[in-house]
């Protein structure tokens, strides 16, 4: 059984600043703010932040009512109204919870959207799920914004061009009509400057798991930090605030020598470091990440921990080119890479963060990370000869979470990489 | 053998030949030809021709091809289609391909173009961003930079400088494509006897990978011959097929449909050679403008599409209507996330407005379809039975 989670000063503040926004949500009706439902990859914070909208995340509600082991009955429920069993299970956790009556993960009813902002960035699914939103919220404005792929690994001029003009002509003004706010560039170019402290931070916080040993997991405990940053606070004083918190607890772990903080306290042997590809399981989180840690496997790095921004090659908003660089940002989020873009900064991360090893979270529902990992794996073990691992899962579905298969498999994997240290230890002696 | 039999005939040798060796000859036929492989759904083939090149369609092995090497790039949650594509370029059955096209439609083929940058693939890989933006001045012109950009990865292979006549003249020669088609599909609806939808995919898939002037003579004759009252009626009826535009159902699934009872009058098996509505401006100063703003303006409602200005299950329904259809079978393939994920849009649109309807799925490399027929034929004969009342369908 888990014991107790620690809590440090930092988790204390991110509560605050969630807690915060529910409550901001319970009380529209009085308030009279707008609801803006929009999604982690390519979000807007800032210009949502800058008409005074509240965002509602359908994909974080999803991965909390997860957590909360809630989104089983959703599913069910959605799969009930024609949803596929082999579909996103995002969208149908969602859609199961609206048909339920929305009430979201902390038990309070999530409000209808005014609007339904779509910066489709990265995943063809995002697109789907507002295309059923909005029959179901025929009154919400749908406001969609088209984020080119990086397909040939680079953000060209006529990209950016596209993107700059969907947000003066239509994006900006339809945001206006909903809010009643006028749309103020100082505002925006301020809430930028935030943005971009924030993401200073952040990247100095992943940096840190260059240390030995690393003081956080930057995927278990990753998801945690990107909290924030990908919820509507990028932008504010609290988010830098809190990154600012968190990056000076790591760097005291760091001084003192300690590994990461897991559930069940502090990890005491980093055995094996490892970089992940892939969005963890939420069903059985836990569980999920005691098997790393009983085995002593430290994640410095992964991209999911990249899916709401990738700061590492040194990207950050602008505020002197302030539509310039949103669209920048949407275009740059990890799934909107191209396969040989993500091979490339993966095989950085495993150069540069010195992984013993690479493993694969495959999720079922998911084909935007998924299709390609295999090649991807192939490719990577080829070029770097470090060592793959492979298992799967789902995201919120826990009928495709296997605990006893994960396990075999990471087993298997940590034997190897056990084999593999020793030849190797063997030989430099 | 009637000139309708040896065309079929000759079409269904083509369609499903994974050696594509009818478009390595016409590329061997004179210097400078290109072969540009696309994949579905749509992509504008115009402007392949107007730079001497042919566009050749890839829907995958189906159940031709074994795979071997294919599924071990992709896990068994994802659909087949990928995997056969790559299994066909491993064993080097596009080696003779000078590029190739990833139009946007979902996930996977998107990340199968970086798979085929990765792996160098043909001269140049091109996924092709169609926009969402629907306003010509914003969507319409990154359409248009989209397509220059195909243009100028011919241009580099065959260092052909394409002109505004060159593009008017395959636009007339495509337009004219669209049109026949229509016209055997308007004749189909009312005879469908004359031509079985299994004969009409041989003809339609042809048009894939050959050249379009030859596929338009292949269709003028098709035409004309079901002009003529050949075949017989049975007693069938009259379906709409919906669902299948990317991953191909095996040529006995279609066969079973219609042999279960029905006949398919409407479907968009080959959606991207049907997408645009009516013609596009033949004699325009800037023929991308043109093809850009068609399809901004007069594309068929597709999972591809972005639809909320224009509700795909109004579009079905008023197809059906038109198509003078007792009701639709959605065939989804197996993990396809486009078809999968609209499905509910219009199943409980149709049963909200009593449209009779069956959904499965499928694969392409499945032939077994004995359930499958069983369940087509309990639809048509309740159609049959109980045709005048509106359906009524319950969740249970």
């Amino acid at each position: 059984m888990s014991k107790e989670a620690i809590k440090e000063k930092s988790m204390i503040l991110q509560k605050e600043m969630v807690e915060g926004l529910f409550n901001e949500l319970d009380r529209v009706q009085e308030t009279g703010k707008k609801v803006c439902y929009t999604f982690v990859p390519g979000n807007l914070s800032e210009l949502i932040r800058c008409f005074d909208m509240l965002p509602v995340y359908p994909e974080i509600n999803a991965l909390q009512n997860a957590m909360r082991k809630k989104s089983a009955g959703y599913i069910k429920e959605a799969e009930r109204h024609a949803h596929s069993e082999d579909v996103c299970t995002y969208v149908k956790c969602d859609i199961g919870m609206m048909i339920k009556g929305n009430v979201g993960p902390t038990g309070s009813k999530i409000p209808d959207p005014d609007v339904l902002l779509l910066s489709y960035t990265g995943c063809f699914t995002f697109m789907k799920w507002f295309e059923t939103l909005k029959r179901s919220y025929p009154n919400a404005e749908v406001i969609m914004l088209h984020t080119p792929y990086q397909e040939n690994g680079e953000m060209t001029p006529e990209m950016t061009a596209y993107m700059v003009q969907q947000l003066e002509q239509e994006v900006i003004p339809k945001m206006e009509k909903v809010s009643g706010v006028k749309f103020d560039p100082e505002k925006l170019k301020k809430i930028l400057g935030l943005a971009r402290e924030a993401q200073d931070w952040i990247a100095r916080i992943f940096e840190t798991t260059k240390h030995r040993p690393s003081p956080i997991d930057a995927y278990f405990a990753g998801v945690y930090y990107i909290g924030p940053i990908n919820i509507g606070f990028r932008g504010t004083p609290e988010a830098v605030a809190y990154y600012k918190e968190l990056y000076n607890e790591i760097m005291e772990r760091v001084l003192q020598g300690l590994g990461p903080i897991t559930p069940e306290g502090e990890m005491p042997e980093e055995k094996y470091r490892l970089v992940v590809e892939g969005p963890p399981n939420w069903t059985n989180f836990r569980e999920f990440w005691k098997i790393f840690y009983d085995m002593g496997a430290v994640i410095v790095a992964s991209s999911y921990t990249k899916v709401g921004g990738v700061y590492d090659l040194g990207w950050r908003h602008d505020p002197d080119r302030p539509l310039e660089s949103l669209a920048e940002y949407c275009m740059n989020c990890y799934t909107n890479l191209n396969i040989p873009q993500r091979i490339s900064l993966l095989s950085k991360l495993i150069k540069e963060y010195h992984a013993d090893g690479y493993v694969t979270n495959s999720i079922k529902s998911c084909n935007s990370f998924s299709a390609g990992q295999l090649a991807m794996m192939r490719e990577i073990e080829d070029k770097l000869e470090v060592p793959v691992g492979f298992i799967e899962s789902d995201l919120v579905d826990p009928r495709y979470f296997s605990y006893s298969n994960i396990k075999n498999r990471l087993e298997s994997y940590f034997q190897m990489l056990a084999q593999r240290k020793f030849i190797h230890e063997t030989q430099n002696a | 053998m009637s000139n309708l039999d040896s065309i079929i005939q000759s079409c269904k040798e083509a369609a499903f030949d994974l050696d594509f060796k009818r478009a390595k000859a016409w590329k061997e036929g004179a210097p400078g030809r290109t072969l540009v492989g696309y994949l579905p759904i749509y992509m504008p083939r115009e402007i392949v021709h107007a730079a001497g090149g042919l566009p050749v369609g890839i829907f995958g092995g189906g159940d031709r091809k074994p795979i071997v090497k294919g599924d071990a790039y992709y896990q068994s949650y994802i659909c087949h289609i990928p995997r056969s594509v790559m299994e066909m370029v491993l064993d080097h059955q596009m080696d003779h391909f000078d590029g190739f096209v990833f139009p946007s439609i979902c996930d996977v083929i998107r990340n199968l173009s970086g798979m085929f940058k990765q792996h160098g693939f043909g001269r140049f890989v091109k996924y092709l961003d169609l926009p969402q933006n629907f306003v010509p001045e914003i969507g319409g012109r990154f359409y248009v930079h989209e397509m220059e950009h195909i243009l100028r990865y011919l241009r580099e292979v065959n260092g052909k400088e394409v002109t505004t006549e060159d593009l008017n003249h395959s636009i007339r020669l495509y337009n004219r494509n669209r049109e026949l088609i229509e016209q055997i599909y308007d004749l189909r609806e009312e005879f469908p006897w004359r031509l079985s939808l299994e004969e009409w995919y041989y003809v339609l898939r042809a048009g894939t990978v050959i050249p379009v002037e030859e596929h338009n003579e292949m269709l003028h004759v098709v035409l004309e011959a079901i002009r003529q009252p050949i075949g017989t009626p049975q007693d069938r009826v009259k379906v709409v097929l919906s669902g299948a535009f990317c991953e191909q159902p095996a040529i006995g699934l279609i066969r079973a449909i219609e042999d279960a009872g029905c006949y398919v009058v409407e479907d968009d098996l080959m959606l991207g050679s049907r997408m645009i509505l009516g013609p596009i401006d033949d004699q325009s100063d800037d023929p991308l403008e043109a093809i850009a703003l068609a399809y901004l303006t007069r594309s068929r409602y597709s999972s591809s599409i972005y639809d909320v200005h224009q509700p795909k299950e109004d579009r079905l329904e008023a197809l059906v209507r038109q198509r003078n259809a007792s009701g639709v079978i959605f065939a989804s393939a197996s993990f396809c996330d486009p078809s999968l994920l609209d499905a509910p849009i219009f199943q409980n649109a149709f049963n909200v407005r009593g449209l009779r309807y069956i959904a499965f799925q499928y694969s392409e490399n499945i032939n077994q379809f004995k359930v499958i027929k069983e369940q087509v034929g309990a639809f048509a004969d309740s159609i049959k039975l109980w045709e005048d009342e509106p359906a009524e369908v319950s969740i249970a």
